[in-house]
């Protein structure tokens, strides 16, 4: 196993486990104040110190990894649910008006940038972790259809694909049984991939105001707030800041590590 | 040799090392390249064992063997292109300069220079997006042997050289414009642009047809006369090798069983091995006597074309006819061959026949049932034909248990065998391949490509269908293992009267395997008839050129007149 695979497998691992935990338990409650307490230092009872309203930064960013987290799964899911199927039906229908229409859309989609989009879908449809998701999982439904068609594509050629047109089975029945378990490799590292882009764009929206309302704590909210204080606290800017970086580039190396383990076009696959 | 525009600089360099010049005209005695017990190990486990051969000047050296045999890793040492992890003991003298004690950096000015190498696969030993002159420069250029002005020149004339002349195909083309014959020209031209005194040629003919892999055989038995290299030739076909080779040298597991000069090799045959090669190369299956039946199927004027590219935004292009208005039969019980060169549009044919391919004209019957009704595939025809595809590799899903793999044509059964039934058709279908039925539980990947072949038979044979086309099955395959998968089809039509369409490109094939064949060229099929009086009494002229370009095993010693494998016998 890789250096690389292991650090990100960690790095996820941590960030996972905390938001895991903080559904059970916090050091701290996150949703009471204690303004006599704020903005300290951290100590031995506030291990990462508190916050402008004497929160405890430790139980704000447990608790911040679960809605980054959610957010950017479920938009993965998005991406994967609606992207993969529309890949493999413009993959199984190459050429026709089928695929021009799903890979138009897609070229349609990818011409809007997105980050400004999802901006302007939560500022309509107001803002919360929920749109959030929806804004985040449209732009990933263009990549996977468009990896997956590209994947596919060059499956559909290969004598064992011809085999199972001889039996007489349809392209969905073709698609699901031997191209799609052919091609989860790359998906596995996309997903991952686009997991890191869906946690920095959650943060993105938190830090305008737009993701997770107060009180739900959330990475890109708490830097928004701490950015008056930084000169009094630099704490309460970094530590959220440095949970940001941490699980992107966990998740950016355990994309890269799966990728060189899995990805067949590197190399042989190992079982 | 020939006469250069650039003898100046040719003389230049030879003047640096004068030498060899010497030793090319003077003798054979003192060879070129000089294998003296060479092994090989990668990580520990052995490749080569104990090698010694020589290549002496305009001396043409065959490697044959199969595959894995260690050929192609012998060629690769030569070059000094070994893997990583790859220990040598032994030598390999290039003109008494010891190979191996040679650093990467004279190694880099050798090859190009003073060894030549020509790969199978035109296509992709050709960047695609460089010139065809540009890259023979490219190779005079490396080497600094001369000023990019003359090295244009020089590329020119050796493009000239080896048949492209720059009337006909000027050197501002690109490979893609080429067909695969001119491209394995240019493969060679790079080559042998420097004029290297050793020319390595990997399987230089596999890839091209018939008529073409004759020719370039020609150009390089010429070239090795003519300028006095050595050519190490790479090929696992016999019949090749006896036709080009002075001496050759049969390799197996890493070792070179015999060697010797190619008449006398063939009229001994010291090594088991060898015969076996041998017998396996010209094997005919022992096929039962057709029992025709009644047709069962009928193509009847046939065309498929494709668009071709456009001619401009508006306006579509000339479409490319694969398959020209094509007509044949084959009755039940028969067995039927179809050959032709690549693009000839027999693989298109079949795939119309098994319901991949819509045609846009003629009419296709199974039994008297249409394959297409209304534009689709009928599923109850479909049911009546399978098919084994050629490579053993890319024709099963790596991620299914052969089980699985082989019971995948069930899905054309209204009502499919399930449980203990499926169960016991699986291991039918194994054992009449002659796998055993415990093989059902393992992944593809720990099969031989023979034993993949077997699967795929098994698969088309599964649901016992009335017609089975076979598409180039065994042209992938070794020769003792083709040997053998040509004795299980006859074994098979023994057994259940097989009707098939063999389709292949390979004559000696065909031939031991049909009871009729039909020749096509250009999407027609321009004769057809009993396979014996076609291969004996050709009428059309292109089987007569099929047939004459094909080359052709020396008679076995002390075998019969039946034993000639000569096409004109």
């Amino acid at each position: 196993m890789s250096r690389n695979l292991i650090l990100g497998t960690l790095l996820t691992a941590l960030f996972l486990g905390a938001a895991l935990l903080s559904f059970l338990w916090t050091p701290y409650p996150t949703d009471t104040v204690a303004i006599t307490e704020r903005l300290q230092p951290p100590s031995a009872a506030h291990w990462l110190g508190t916050d402008h309203f004497g929160r405890d930064m430790l139980s704000l960013i447990m608790v911040g990894a679960r809605t980054s987290i959610a957010v950017a799964l479920v938009a993965v899911g998005i991406g994967l649910g609606l992207g993969v199927p529309l890949g493999l039906a413009a993959a199984a229908r190459s050429g026709g008006w089928l695929d021009e229409a799903i890979m138009r859309m897609n070229d349609l989609i990818f011409a809007f940038p997105s980050l400004v989009i999802a901006i302007l879908i939560t500022a309509i449809l107001g803002p919360g972790a929920l749109n959030a998701i929806i804004a985040i999982g449209i732009f990933n439904i263009p990549v996977f259809a468009r990896l997956s068609r590209g994947a596919a594509l060059s499956l559909w050629r290969r004598e064992f694909i011809l085999a199972a047109r001889t039996a007489g089975k349809s392209a969905p029945r073709i698609s699901a049984e031997h191209i799609l378990p052919n091609i989860a490799n790359l998906l596995i590292v996309q997903g991952t991939i686009q997991f890191s882009l869906g946690i920095l764009a959650e943060a993105g929206l938190s830090y305008v105001g737009l993701g997770a309302q107060p009180p739900i704590p959330s990475w890109g909210r708490m830097l928004a707030d701490a950015q008056t204080m930084v000169a009094l606290a630099p704490h309460v800017a970094i530590l959220p800041g440095l949970a940001i970086v941490l699980t992107v580039l966990g998740l950016n190396l355990l994309g890269d590590g799966l990728r060189d383990r899995l990805d067949p076009r590197l190399g042989v696959v190992r079982t | 040799m020939i006469p250069s525009l650039v003898s100046k600089y040719l003389g230049e360099r030879e003047g640096q090392r004068p030498s060899h010049l010497s030793d090319r005209t003077q003798s054979d005695s003192k060879p070129l390249l000089e294998i003296d017990a060479l092994s090989l190990a990668i990580h520990d486990k052995p490749i080569l064992k104990n090698l010694t051969l020589t290549i002496a000047p305009g001396e043409i050296v065959a490697l044959t063997g199969e595959s894995g045999s260690g050929k192609s890793m012998t060629a690769l040492a030569a070059m000094g292109l070994l893997p990583q992890g790859a220990e040598i003991t032994g030598a390999l003298r290039l003109d008494g300069t010891d190979l191996c004690a040679l650093s990467e950096r004279r190694l880099c000015a050798l090859r190009g220079r003073e060894i030549g190498m020509i790969f199978q696969e035109p296509m992709t030993a050709l960047n695609p997006v460089q010139r065809i002159g540009a890259q023979v420069a490219e190779t005079i250029l490396v080497h600094k042997a001369m000023p990019r002005g003359v090295a244009n020149a020089r590329a020119a004339e050796m493009l000239a050289r080896v048949g492209l002349p720059p009337e006909r195909v000027p050197p501002t083309r690109y490979p893609h414009e080429l067909s695969g014959g001119q491209r394995q020209r240019v493969v060679i031209a790079m080559a042998i642009a420097l004029r290297p005194k050793l020319l390595i040629a990997d399987e230089p003919t596999t890839a091209l047809d018939v008529t073409t892999q004759a020719q370039i055989l020609d150009l390089l038995r010429d070239l090795v006369r003519e300028e006095g290299m050595g050519l190490m030739m790479i090929t696992h076909d016999l019949a090749v090798v006896s036709e080009m080779a002075d001496r050759i040298a049969v390799m197996k597991s890493g070792e070179i069983v015999e060697q010797g000069e190619t008449r006398r090799l063939f009229a001994e045959m010291r090594h088991p091995y060898t015969r076996q090669l041998f017998e396996a190369s010209r094997h005919r299956a022992d096929l039962p006597e057709p029992r025709p039946d009644g047709p069962l199927l009928r193509v009847a004027e046939v065309t498929r074309h494709y668009p071709g590219p456009r001619d401009g935004l508006f306006r579509p292009g000339q479409p490319h006819i694969a398959v020209n208005g094509v007509s044949l039969e084959v009755a039940r019980g028969e067995r039927v061959g179809l050959v032709g060169e690549s693009g000839c549009g027999k693989s298109t044919l079949a795939r119309a026949i098994l319901g991949l391919e819509p045609v846009q004209a003629g009419e296709i019957t199974l039994g008297g049932a249409p394959v297409y009704r209304h534009g689709k595939p009928d599923r109850a025809v479909r049911r009546r034909v399978q098919v084994v595809f050629q490579d053993p590799y890319g024709s099963f899903n790596p991620r299914h248990r052969v089980g699985r793999l082989i019971a995948e044509p069930f899905h054309l059964l209204d009502d499919p065998p399930r449980g203990p039934a499926r169960d016991a058709a699986i291991a039918q279908a194994l054992s009449d391949v002659g796998l055993k039925p415990e093989h059902a539980g393992q992944h593809i990947h720990a099969f031989s490509g023979g034993q993949r072949q077997r699967i795929a038979i098994a698969r088309a044979l599964i649901i016992r269908p009335e017609l089975v086309i076979f598409d180039e099955a065994v042209s992938a395959l070794d020769v003792r293992v083709r040997a053998q998968i040509l004795d299980l089809i006859a074994d098979l039509s023994r057994q259940y009267g097989l009707t098939y369409l063999f389709i292949s490109h390979d004559l000696s094939v065909v031939r031991g395997i049909t009871d009729r064949v039909l020749v096509m060229r250009g999407g027609e099929i321009v004769e057809a008839g009993e396979t014996e009086t076609v291969f004996d009494n050709p009428a059309h002229w292109y089987t007569k050129s099929l047939l004459a370009a094909a080359p052709s095993l020396p008679r076995p010693p002390g075998g019969g007149p039946e034993d000639d494998p000569e096409p004109d016998a």
